[in-house]
């Protein structure tokens, strides 16, 4: 018995090994490309140039030595330093070279300080930008992913038990409402329950000024998720609900269940151990694939509702012409969402049978 | 043909798919008649024209029909020019000697509604060699009263803001000039007295032969069947143009995407091998690449041409997910009798792949291609949205963009935003809806359930 587990669990080990290296190679490829498109214009090289001249000024202006020198002087040694710095740093490579220079330095989120923007607590580094709003866009989409996974799967099942009733049809007709995104539903939602019923905010996070008591900023933070979450819940929930109502109905055929049904085991038995189970490996993938849709929509969801996460930096960033920080969130992006599709498959080869009998056989 | 024949017979089934082929033809109509009645350069002048394309318009009125919606009627704008014979000139000579002569005309209008006007201006144009006319303005309410508004000497042409007229203002006891002069004097709170207002204008003029014009322009709170915006313009243009831009973005590419995961998975399951294990792998990292973000990109770095958008988002498509459910298929049809005929006769491989393979698959493809349109139409409002949308056309986008920028819904202009969003429902829903029906008519394997 304890052999068997020991076998499956390095299965799975095995199994996550290889997705792991496959969505590091993703990231990579996704870095570099946009590595790639940044540099067409020559901005990756600016925002290193940026880095490199202000950092030795700064350097130059601190020092005791240099304070004796007059301004031209400085500027000629200033200039001196910033052409051995970049000589040092390889900028004058051609740039296949430098690209990799640039590779490391993005996968290590090396990103660079902004030209315009500041994180709260005052730093240009646009590592520090993006990753004081990382929780901020964590807390929004975890809980709106969790509500929606877990409403999909409960609507989606008492869909398949009621099968052809009056609320399956009222789904099914629902489902053209997830061809628009999540965003153009919160616009609605603004309108209604912050601008004419007045009884949500229009947008943040918290109340201006923030509560000190936890508790209440507790409160007030789950009063200002009301609406982002509904917002991404409802344009995709009823698509999904409808997707996994079918793989549930296509698995309740199957003859095993007949037999199961014979046996007489109770319905609730049925659907845990017959139908649910070997339809969630099929209703993982599919939401991996959602998840990889909606992490784009939360850029323009987040501006909507000024929700203060990475999708509103890339807003400001636009707006700044801040390249720095757009080149760095793109980054974070791809990140985020091999991090996303990494943890689905986890999931996946927990529950997928066949990851623990085959190893890296289940298919993705 | 008859395939087509059956398609039309089985569409009719389906009240939904009735309804989204309707809002199409409704949607393509909007799309012609604006490209028709307002021709591609007039559109962009009078989206980007500046403020003498838009001077007589009021800033954020609201489209007319809101009128129709509420008990309080507001005023639309109200335009009187005396150059095109809205008003009737006399003249009347002062002094003969000193060439004195006295051209006075009366604007004279209803007011019947319950709320002020936004703003008052008189645009006047005065024809004279050397010695200027001198203007003075006299406001007459339905109640009698008489307020002298303004007296100035008029330059060859030039505006008169009422509205901004300080001394006005005191004159009418600290009330803004376009509340005070339609102000009920018996009411506490300001409200519009209704009736007939006369504005009369007497200009002096000192030679012979000169001569004065004036326009007057109230600007109303309504205006159009779409109202306007920040800027005065009228977002009736933005909204019609939009149509047709929409479309064509959102089918060109739906159809470029399709067409080329379609080659693609072709490509992949004939060869096979190595080439398919390629590909594959290739699909499987592109599906995780950040497709947004790398759009914003190119749009903030190089160009917001809409079209650029269009090429980078079908090439970043090549690979999509299709490909994996065009495979799927591809490889049962591999194994058709009727491939085997042909391989026997000679084809070459290029020949099978696009003769034999890509036709059959024409079924599945149909439903796909048509609920990816408003999946684009979608991008291309978003990235509006962001402030990236296309920098000279004008789109349901960045009406919203600029709606939102402008704070109209924290201001209850709820219109600028809602018409927009109420464009790019109806065309998401359209497309949404017969493309679902057609998938079921299609693939019958999910009619069942």
């Amino acid at each position: 018995m304890e052999k068997k587990a020991e076998s499956s669990l390095s299965r799975i080990a095995k199994y996550m090994g290889v997705r792991l290296v496959f969505l590091a190679f993703t990231v990579v490829i996704g870095v570099y490309l946009t590595i790639i498109i940044a540099n067409m214009g020559g901005y990756v090289d600016n925002i290193r140039r940026g880095a490199i001249r202000e950092g030795i000024a700064f350097q130059v202006a601190e020092d005791q030595a240099f304070r004796q020198m007059s301004q031209e002087q400085k500027n000629e040694f200033i200039g001196e330093m910033i052409r051995i710095e970049e000589e040092r740093l390889g900028l004058n490579r051609p740039f296949i070279l430098r690209s990799f220079g640039f590779l490391t330095d993005a996968l290590t989120l090396n990103l660079g300080r902004a030209e315009n923007m500041t994180s709260d607590s005052g730093s240009k580094q646009v590592r520090l930008i993006l990753l004081e709003r990382l929780p901020a866009t964590l807390v929004m989409w975890g809980l709106a992913n969790l509500i929606l996974f877990f409403l999909s799967l409960f609507i989606g099942l008492a869909l398949s038990r009621r099968y052809g009733s009056f609320l399956d049809r009222a789904v099914i007709a629902l489902t053209p409402t997830s061809s628009a995104p999540a965003w153009f539903y919160g616009l609605f939602l603004i309108l209604i329950f912050a601008a004419i019923l007045k009884v949500l905010p229009f947008g943040g996070m918290v109340d201006a000024p923030p509560p000190d008591n936890r508790v209440q900023y507790g409160l007030s933070l789950a009063k200002h998720l009301i609406l982002p979450t509904t917002a991404i819940i409802i344009g995709a929930l009823f698509l999904n609900a409808y997707n996994y109502r079918t793989f549930f109905l296509i698995y309740s055929s199957e003859d095993y269940v007949e037999m199961a049904k014979a046996k007489g085991l109770s319905d609730r038995e049925i659907e845990r151990r017959y139908v649910l189970r070997p339809t969630l490996p099929n209703i993982i993938t599919n939401f991996a694939l959602l998840l990889i849709t909606l992490w784009q929509g939360a850029i323009i969801l987040e501006t909507i509702f000024n929700w203060p996460g990475l999708g509103r930096a890339y807003f400001t960033a636009i707006g700044l012409f801040d390249t720095a920080v757009i080149v760095g969130n793109t980054v974070i992006f791809a990140y985020l969402l091999a991090i996303t599709v990494f943890l689905l498959d986890f999931v996946y080869a927990v529950v997928d049978p066949r990851v623990k009998i085959a190893g890296g056989k289940g298919g993705g | 043909m008859s395939g087509l024949k059956r398609t039309l017979k089985e569409i009719r089934r389906y009240p939904s798919a009735i309804a989204g082929v309707a809002i199409i033809v409704l949607l393509i109509g909007i799309a012609i008649y604006a490209m028709v009645t307002i021709p591609y350069s007039e559109a962009i002048r009078l989206w980007r024209g500046g403020e003498d394309v838009w001077y007589k318009t009021p800033k954020n009125a609201r489209p007319l029909w809101s009128n129709w919606l509420s008990t309080t009627k507001l005023p639309p704008t109200i335009v009187q020019n005396s150059r095109e014979g809205d008003v009737e000139k006399s003249v009347e000579v002062v002094d003969a000697e000193k060439n004195m002569i006295d051209i006075t005309f009366d604007f004279v209008f209803d007011y019947a509604y319950d709320d002020f006007p936004r703003e008052i201006t008189v645009f006047f144009e005065a024809d004279y060699v050397e010695k200027p006319p001198y203007l003075s303005l006299v406001w007459l309410t339905p109640d009698g009263r008489e307020i002298r508004v303004g007296d100035f000497t008029a330059s060859r042409s030039g505006s008169y803001r009422v509205s901004q007229d300080q001394k006005l203002q005191r004159r009418l006891g600290g009330l803004l000039p376009h509340v005070g002069l339609f102000a009920d004097p018996e009411s506490e709170e300001p409200a519009p007295l209704q009736g007939t207002y006369t504005l009369q204008v007497s200009g002096l003029v000192f030679e012979e032969g000169a001569d004065v014009d004036a326009e007057l322009v109230m600007y109303g709170q309504v205006h159009g069947l779409a109202g306007t915006d920040h800027l005065r313009r009228d977002l009736m243009v933005a909204l019609l143009w939009g149509t047709p831009i929409a479309l064509a973005f959102g089918l060109l590419a739906a159809v470029g995407t399709t067409v080329t995961t379609l080659v693609i998975a072709a490509v992949s399951t004939w060869f096979g091998g190595w080439v398919d294990e390629i590909i594959q792998r290739v699909t499987e990292v592109n599906l995780i690449l950040p497709l947004l973000p790398i759009l914003i990109m190119v749009g903030t770095f190089y160009s917001r041409s809409i079209w650029l958008m269009l090429g980078v988002i079908i090439l970043l498509s090549i690979f999509g997910a299709g490909i994996k459910t065009y495979r799927a298929v591809f490889l049962q049809v591999k194994e058709s009798p009727y491939i085997e005929a042909a391989r026997a006769y000679g084809a070459g491989d290029m020949r099978i792949v696009l003769r034999y393979l890509v036709p059959r698959i024409i079924p599945l493809l149909v439903p796909q291609l048509v609920i990816l349109v408003p999946t684009f139409v979608f991008t291309e409002a978003s990235l509006a949205v962001l402030g990236l949308g296309d920098p000279t056309l004008p789109t349901w986008g960045k009406v919203m963009n600029e709606a939102y920028n402008g704070g109209a819904l924290y201001q209850g202009l709820y219109y600028w935003v809602m018409e927009p969003a109420v464009l790019l429902m109806l065309t998401g829903l359209a497309f949404a809806l017969v493309g679902f029906s057609l998938d079921r008519i299609f693939n019958p394997r999910l009619r069942g359930v």
